[in-house]
């Protein structure tokens, strides 16, 4: 994959190589499906046959999994309700219960942030109390309201957070930890590609 | 030794033979410069056709420079990425080698992972699971194999002191992997009947459905250690707030920027970016891997030098030259 990032794709068998690797990834990781399929349907069967604890939640688990796979592989041509078109049976429960559920999740994120920022914003000592004050800052420069009032105290105040908050402060501090990270991550796949590290297969 | 020298050699040979490689198609480059631009035109008329089909959202030809960008089979800008990736893996390779050697290495303190062990033992106390999540990308990502690397590490520590084990994760390929990690760790602590083949488990592939399987997971079993390796998004916040909320010692780590906030706010220890990568090392202690860190001490050291030059340059109107340098497609 190395080798091939180096060569033009049009030009030599290596170079269109990645796309050939990637396409077989691909190709593995459909048929690993089965893998997962059997490790939720093992785990959950044997949880509902010994009738543990909040076995019915696992019974849930299991016929929905059926209810969703099942009518999605029928074949269309026997009935409208079978396949994944639309008006099929999958489309209908993904629409109308699997998207949703999804987007329920989501939206608790908004409750998750402040529960956390109410831990997190005490002003305990100078760094806490720093961290506060900037917090509150960048709150208020990204709602309109807070925006109008920080305009009322000084027409630049939002200008200026943006300017030296948030493309300043922060985003030298994300660019350190980017830089450093990608580091890492090559530093990690060196070591991988050369058999330095082999702790990924338990070794 | 003789492995690491093997490496070098290997290594070496394979570099020689890409220089040789290339220097041979650079001077044969401009013999079949006419049936590039034929195969060039052949892509762009396929491409055109497939955007065209119903229901694909159509797509410009691939202009990025990707392709090709001089007819030659070399991709000649992206020497800069060679010489550099060069540079790097001489300097692991041989940060390594010394490591083998025996020469001490300085690697600093990492609390978070220094607790990994403390976190296992207050489970084990507590008579309480250990939860683990490595991220919740697939195995083709390098955060997902740091965090099945850190797993390994983690699975001998709860198979040396009998602690429950948990590894909801989220793609087949993933279970595989970490099935296979914790299998060996038990087997590497003399427990190979102690492991149960359901300790990682697969949940879901829908990243909330994951996280909502996760979250309930956490409210029944109460784990008393949860610890979060790998790749995170929008759910990091969500995990870590019910992780919180159940009373678990909680240690996250992620090369996600956008995610560290929420980490560093509700769980005790967080591993950010670059020690991420570093944690099966430290925790491992291998020589071996030791020394590729430091080696790639090295190079961020080389990146603050060349970052200040830039900005020296910059400041002095003469950054131009300077940043074609490191200019790639």
């Amino acid at each position: 994959m190395i080798v091939a990032f180096f060569f033009n794709p049009e030009r030599s068998f290596v170079g269109g190589l990645e796309s050939e690797v990637l396409s077989w990834v691909t190709i593995v990781g459909g048929f690993t499906l089965l893998l997962g399929v059997v490790s939720l349907v093992r785990v959950n069967y044997s949880a509902v046959k010994r009738k543990s604890e909040d076995w019915i939640f696992k019974l849930a688990t299991l016929i929905s999994v059926f209810v969703m796979a099942i009518p999605a592989i029928l074949p269309k041509n026997v009935s409208s309700l079978f396949g994944r078109d639309v008006g099929s049976i999958y489309d209908w429960l993904f629409n109308y219960v699997d998207a949703p559920m999804m987007s329920t999740m989501f939206a608790m994120l908004a409750f998750y942030i402040a529960s956390a920022a109410f831990r997190a914003f005490r002003a305990r000592n100078a760094e806490a109390t720093l961290l506060l004050v900037t917090a509150t800052l960048v709150m208020l420069w990204r709602v309109p309201m807070g925006e109008i009032a920080l305009k009322s105290i000084h027409a630049n105040l939002p200008y200026l957070i943006n300017t030296y908050i948030m493309n300043g402060a922060n985003l030298a501090v994300q660019r350190g930890i980017i830089i450093g990270a990608a580091l890492g991550a090559a530093a990690m796949s060196l070591r991988i590609m050369l058999g330095i590290e082999r702790t990924y297969m338990g070794k | 030794m003789n492995g690491i020298n093997n490496t070098i050699r290997q290594f070496c040979f394979g570099l020689i033979f890409l220089v040789l490689t290339v220097s041979f198609i650079q001077a044969d480059s401009t013999d079949t410069s006419i049936d590039s631009t034929v195969a060039k035109e052949a892509k762009t008329d396929s491409v055109t056709v497939s955007a065209a089909s119903p229901g694909i959202p159509e797509e410009p030809p691939d202009v990025s420079g990707t392709q090709s960008d001089s007819g030659s089979l070399f991709q000649t800008k992206r020497i800069n990425a060679l010489v550099l990736m060069t540079i790097f893996s001489v300097v692991i390779l041989l940060y390594t080698k010394w490591a083998k050697a025996g020469k001490p290495l300085f690697v600093r303190k990492i609390s978070g992972l220094d607790q990994v062990e403390e976190a296992v033992g207050r489970a084990t106390e507590m008579g309480k699971p250990v939860l683990f999540i490595p991220g919740l990308q697939e195995i083709d990502e390098i955060e997902t194999i740091a965090g099945i690397s850190i797993l390994g590490q983690v699975a001998r520590i709860t198979a040396r002191y009998d602690t429950p084990l948990m590894v909801p994760v989220r793609y087949p390929m993933v279970l595989a992997a970490g099935q296979e990690v914790v299998e060996q760790a038990y087997i590497e602590e003399g427990k190979p009947d102690a492991c149960d083949k359901d300790t990682v488990r697969y949940v879901a592939g829908e990243q909330f459905a994951f996280t909502a399987t996760v979250n309930g997971l956490m409210m029944r079993e109460r784990p008393a250690t949860n610890i979060y390796m790998g790749a995170f998004f929008a759910e990091s916040l969500l995990l870590a707030e019910t992780g919180n909320a159940a009373g678990s010692i909680q240690i996250a780590g992620t090369a996600q920027p956008a995610q560290l906030p929420f980490f560093i706010a509700a769980c005790d220890y967080t591993l950010m970016g670059e020690e991420l990568y570093a944690a099966s090392a430290y925790l491992s202690r291998e020589p071996l891997l030791l020394g590729g860190l430091k080696g790639q001490d090295w190079m961020k050291l080389l990146f603050v030098v060349l970052i200040l030059l830039g900005v020296l340059l910059a400041g002095l109107s003469m950054g131009d030259w300077y940043l074609s340098l490191f200019e790639s497609v």
